[in-house]
């Protein structure tokens, strides 16, 4: 018999996951094209939820109509969905690039990629303060409809609805564009694909454009789900990084499952173990799964295969 | 783009196109680009260097822009000049050359190390000795408050960053959860000495912890190290970064066993008793001082120890290990022993620093080992010079103190702010590190050339630009 708690932590944990789906996308594309950690993905995910808190709270329309909040929600994400972008494009610029250039070591990128991460993060805590705030509150989140007694809330199905439109569109953008077909290139063999004309630089930058995009909608959703503050990105940033690495690094499809995957256990052995564990399980999962899949559920595939 | 021109017979509509479309347009010319990169760079500027922003009006930093324009307006003329210096300045940069091709010329003489193997380095007695002294009278040239942060920052995260060099540096494993064996170091130190909830079998005095901890945290590096020892670099270093995560949770939550969040209070000192004669650190004030020597003992015995480990049998094959794996293996070497032995050397390093923590500060809470310490660390390392012990301790004493010493010029929240431009602005202009070892010197070189990859621990990062 399946309790009714079990689908009171469900739900959520789908929520979760979906958002750490997204997030761990951005993880992999990075490192499917550069084969490097993107450390600073986490702060991406900050300033977009920033940005989108700056423009809400510019509007200032607190308890709007039904209408008015479907179009302030489209705004957030929008505002969320820039800021994320322009944020990896410049990290890319400034704390990548010029190590490409320069054909550094894997190391020096991750480090690079480290003090881009503090930066960032306290470049936020400077210009917003350190302490935490809400978003405005755009509609009520009111129970929609229950499954087998759990509720299932507008801001879960904002959120699933969201994270899933923008997982197929990703699906379709690397598989049926040519700009994807320009990220699977890359991220194959990155020499012989400038060899055909692909124009690395531009790829990666669009990547970049394309991780950013989403992190910064998940930041917009995450702060819609609890609160903004400097410090937001990292518990999610790691959490949604060992998920990318469960699903199989450099994988789309794995990131997505990955997430999943974690987001569900995680909300489960909030249940079964108290709330202060549930990170633990997240890593425990992951470090069962690579024991027994050492390239992750699914395996590397946009990655070389070595 | 390239510099033959179509030989049009007529010149047709189409042509006319063509050749528009190869001649770039003048908002196409990359100086724009730059010009816009760089008054960006004037905005965050302003930013960073600008007030702090507030909870309640988090527009304050952006508004603070345009109503106090002078900051702002100062940072955009200043980059604008270091623009116009970048692309009209080259009559004045010819002017420099010769200086500067000087100096170019010195580096390239002392940089010249592609040489055939690594020369075992001479000891030079008198210059070390010297060293020694300075370093053994330290503490009283510093006022009080510099000596904490010499031995409770400085001193410890030296320990920890040689340790960390042994795994990272030595036999290339990346190991992002350090930090982990630092809290077991701590953790067991307060257990062995009776500080927890839960009562040891027999108490201890932190001396006699060292090698428990070492013990402790030996088994801790094998039992993390024997079932990732399958992984490559990326998995390796977020499954330590897992193990780390997962110490410092059940730090925090086990409450019955550790305190959790609140900590653990009363840990005693070190303390020596031959019987007849009795010495405690930490009773007569100087606390600082006495433990600034300890460390300087227990680490002035690692150094020795490691730098005849780097160039023993063992290093060598860490070294091997760390080039080519397979190639190592192939030639038998054994690589699960000597991966396990440098994640249990590291290991064991770091919890001896956690005992010195444990019993320096007296009380801890798991707050001192988040992840971000263990990222840090690493940072230091390489800042210092991956594999280079002189390097790495120097790196970190430089990293460790730096924030101390912003402190009185900066917003102390913003010191991480400062560490990290200087993270990224140091990985862009010299990856190698501070001072870089020989060996890392050469591949990087002979990477640069084109020889070799720089990394040998895994491919190059891909989308390499000519």
């Amino acid at each position: 018999m399946i309790s009714s708690e079990f689908w009171d932590y469900l739900i959520p944990g789908i929520a979760l996951g979906a958002l750490y789906a997204v997030i761990a996308i951005g993880y992999t594309l990075v490192y499917g094209v550069l084969q490097l950690i993107n450390f600073a993905h986490s702060e991406v995910f900050m300033m977009g939820a920033f940005a989108s808190l700056l423009v809400l709270t510019g509007i200032d329309a607190s308890h709007p109509s039904a209408a008015m909040s479907v179009l302030l929600v489209a705004v957030g994400m929008l505002a969320a969905a820039s800021a994320g972008a322009g944020t990896a494009f410049a990290l890319e610029k400034v704390a990548y690039r010029p190590l490409r250039r320069r054909n550094a070591p894997r190391l020096a990128f991750l480090i690079s990629a480290i003090g881009a991460s503090f930066f960032l993060q306290n470049l936020a805590g400077k210009m917003f303060g350190h302490d935490s705030k809400s978003m405005p509150e755009l509609f009520r989140n009111k129970k929609v409809f229950s499954v087998f007694g759990a509720q299932v809330t507008v801001l879960q199905l904002l959120i699933l609805g969201t994270a899933v439109a923008m997982m197929l569109a990703l699906d379709l953008l690397v598989n049926r564009t040519k700009m994807g077909a320009g990220i699977r290139a890359v991220a194959q063999d990155a020499e012989t694909a400038s060899l055909m004309g692909v124009d690395i630089d531009r790829v990666v930058s669009r990547t970049f454009l394309v991780g950013g995009f989403m992190g910064g909608v998940a930041g917009f959703l995450f702060g819609m789900n609890s609160q903004v503050v400097f410090t937001m990105g990292f518990a999610p940033g790691i959490t949604a990084f060992a998920a990318a690495v469960v699903g199989g690094i450099g994988n789309i499809r794995g990131a997505m499952i990955g997430g999943m995957l974690l987001g569900i256990v995680e909300s489960f052995s909030s249940w079964q173990l108290g709330e202060e564990w549930r990170y633990v399980s997240a890593f425990a999962a992951l470090v069962l799964v690579l024991m027994f899949r050492p390239t992750g559920i699914l395996g590397e595939r946009l990655g070389r295969s070595a | 783009m390239s510099g033959t021109t179509v030989e049009a017979p007529a010149r047709s509509e189409t042509a006319r196109r063509i050749a528009a479309l190869r001649t770039p347009k003048w908002y196409q010319n990359a100086r724009w680009t730059r010009l816009g990169g760089l008054l960006f760079a004037g905005i965050v500027l302003t930013l960073m260097f600008g007030e702090q922003g507030s909870v309640d009006d988090v527009f304050f930093a952006l508004k603070q822009l345009y109503e106090d324009p002078l900051p702002t307006l100062m940072w955009l003329v200043l980059m604008t000049a270091v623009w116009a210096f970048m692309e009209f300045g080259a009559p004045l940069r010819e002017r420099a050359r010769p200086v500067l091709e000087a100096v170019g010329a010195r580096q390239k003489q002392a940089g010249s190390v592609v040489r055939s193997g690594v020369a075992r380095p001479v000891v030079k007695w008198p210059l070390l000795a010297a060293g020694g002294l300075v370093l053994v009278l330290l503490p009283e040239f510093l006022a009080t408050y510099w000596q904490q942060i010499l031995v409770g920052e400085i001193a410890i995260y030296v320990l920890l960053a040689v340790g960390l060099n042994v795994v990272v540096g030595w036999a290339g494993l990346l190991d992002l959860g350090f930090i982990a064996f630092f809290a077991v170091g701590a953790y067991s130190s307060a257990y062995w000495t009776g500080s927890l909830p839960v009562d040891p079998p027999v108490k201890l005095t932190p001396f006699l912890v060292i090698p428990v901890a070492m013990l402790t945290c030996l088994l801790a590096g094998l039992l993390l190290g024997a079932p990732t020892l399958r992984l490559r670099g990326d998995y390796l270093a977020i499954v330590t970064l897992g193990f780390h995560e997962i110490i410092y949770l059940v730090a925090k939550n086990r409450e019955d066993f550790t305190n959790g969040p609140r900590g653990v209070i009363g840990v005693p000192p070190f303390k020596l008793d031959l019987g007849f004669w009795s010495y405690t650190w930490g009773d007569s004030g100087l606390s600082p001082k006495q433990y600034w020597w300890l460390i300087l003992v227990l680490g002035g015995l690692l150094i020795f120890l490691f730098r005849r480990l780097e160039h023993s049998r063992v290093g060598r094959a860490w070294t091997a290990i760390r080039e080519d794996e397979v190639a190592a293996a192939a030639n038998g070497v054994n690589t699960v022993k000597y991966k396990l032995m440098a994640f249990a050397i590291g290991a064991s390093t770091s919890g001896i620093a956690g005992v010195v923590y444990a019993s320096k500060i007296g009380s801890f809470s798991p707050e001192s080992f988040i992840l971000m310490y263990s990222v840090l660390v690493l940072a230091y390392v390489i800042f210092g010079g991956m594999g280079s012990l002189w390097g790495v301790i120097l790196g970190t004493a430089f990293l460790a103190w730096l924030p101390q010493f912003l402190k009185d010029y900066v917003d102390p929240k913003d010191r991480f702010m400062y560490l990290g431009a200087l993270l990224v602005i140091m990985m862009i202009y010299r990856p190698q590190g501070l001072i870089p070892s020989r060996r890392r010197k050469r591949e990087l070189i002979m990477a640069k050339e084109g020889i070799g990859d720089a990394d040998a621990m895994s491919e190059p990062v891909g989308g390499r630009i000519a």
